[in-house]
């Protein structure tokens, strides 16, 4: 089966979620989607909508990078660690130096982003470091 | 002879005022070129042209789907004064940019799996295979993690799902 017909529900879903930039081809045998959510539940929408097509999302056959927008410069984010504390480090990547830490569901202020990765933050204690984005939750 | 004056005036000017009335009653190239571009307004890579209610379109789009999608809205934007439409439309895909860069990409996956001990992952070629064991509630934000770093492929198929 071609996979823009075993994922029709999830392209159909995109296409009118509002996602900006949407970006959705096939190469190499992976669906690929791309492209900015308006806002989380957007994405989280098209998450489950992939998970009900693909449960656990184990044949591989798509990756699926869809952001949301409202990570904005200057606006705040949630830490979403599964228990431990998030690293604030020096730099944009692990092997920089730890420079604090910001706990699990503590809000901190989003300064810039460095790269998809990475999110120059400060903490509400004034602290000022990078920390890695996946564990931050945009708060709207 | 002066009948014949007065008849040739009237039949002119009745033609006269007959054509300036049908001229009036069809939309201009300009007016229709602004109702198709309106009724198209969201695919800002196509332009419109009109001539005598022939519509042209060109520029490129994304998909056939996209292509076929803004020819029916042209069509359908004064079906009374489009006469056809044109469609020269390119379909022309971008290639969606995909980290193969195997270094550049193991570096990130390391950061990525940073909060995930029970799994292992290897890149080949673009590839991110995880192994290992993982609770149903986290692969998803591990799909996402792994995802986000725009892989060629992310194979989860080995991985056991507690």
């Amino acid at each position: 089966m071609a996979l823009t017909t075993k994922y029709q529900r999830l392209i159909e879903t995109a296409q009118s979620s509002g996602i900006a930039d949407l970006q959705i081809g096939e190469q190499e045998g992976v669906l690929h989607i791309r492209g900015t959510a308006p806002n989380a539940d957007a994405k989280n929408k098209l998450w489950d909508v992939y998970n009900q097509l693909d449960p656990n999302y184990l044949s591989g056959d798509v990756v699926m990078n869809v952001d949301v927008t409202t990570q904005e410069t200057g606006s705040k984010a949630r830490v979403i660690t599964q228990n431990s504390n998030l690293n604030i480090r020096k730099g944009p990547g692990t092997e920089q130096p730890i420079v604090g830490k910001a706990a699990k569901d503590e809000i901190i202020t989003l300064i810039s982003r460095a790269n998809d990765q990475w999110w120059l933050v400060r903490t509400a204690d004034g602290e000022e470091g990078y920390c890695y984005a996946q564990y931050l939750e945009p708060i709207s | 002879m002066n009948l014949k004056n007065l008849l040739t005036v009237l039949v002119l000017s009745g033609s006269l005022a007959f054509a300036t009335v049908s001229c009036k009653s069809k939309v201009s190239d300009a007016d229709l070129r602004a109702k198709v571009e309106s009724s198209i307004s969201s695919n800002p890579g196509v332009t419109v042209d009109v001539k005598e209610g022939v519509v042209t379109l060109s520029g490129t789009v994304a998909t056939e789907d996209e292509r076929m999608a803004i020819e029916n809205s042209a069509k359908s934007a004064d079906s009374k004064g489009v006469k056809s439409v044109v469609n020269n439309i390119v379909v022309n895909a971008p290639q969606i940019e995909i980290n193969s860069n195997d270094v550049d990409l193991k570096a990130k996956v390391v950061d990525a799996t940073k909060d995930f001990p029970t799994i292992s992952t290897t890149v080949n070629d673009g590839v991110i295979t995880v192994t290992g064991t993982l609770e149903q509630a986290r692969v998803q934000v591990l799909k996402q993690s792994l995802d986000a770093l725009s892989p060629k492929r992310v194979d989860m198929s080995s991985l056991v799902i507690k």
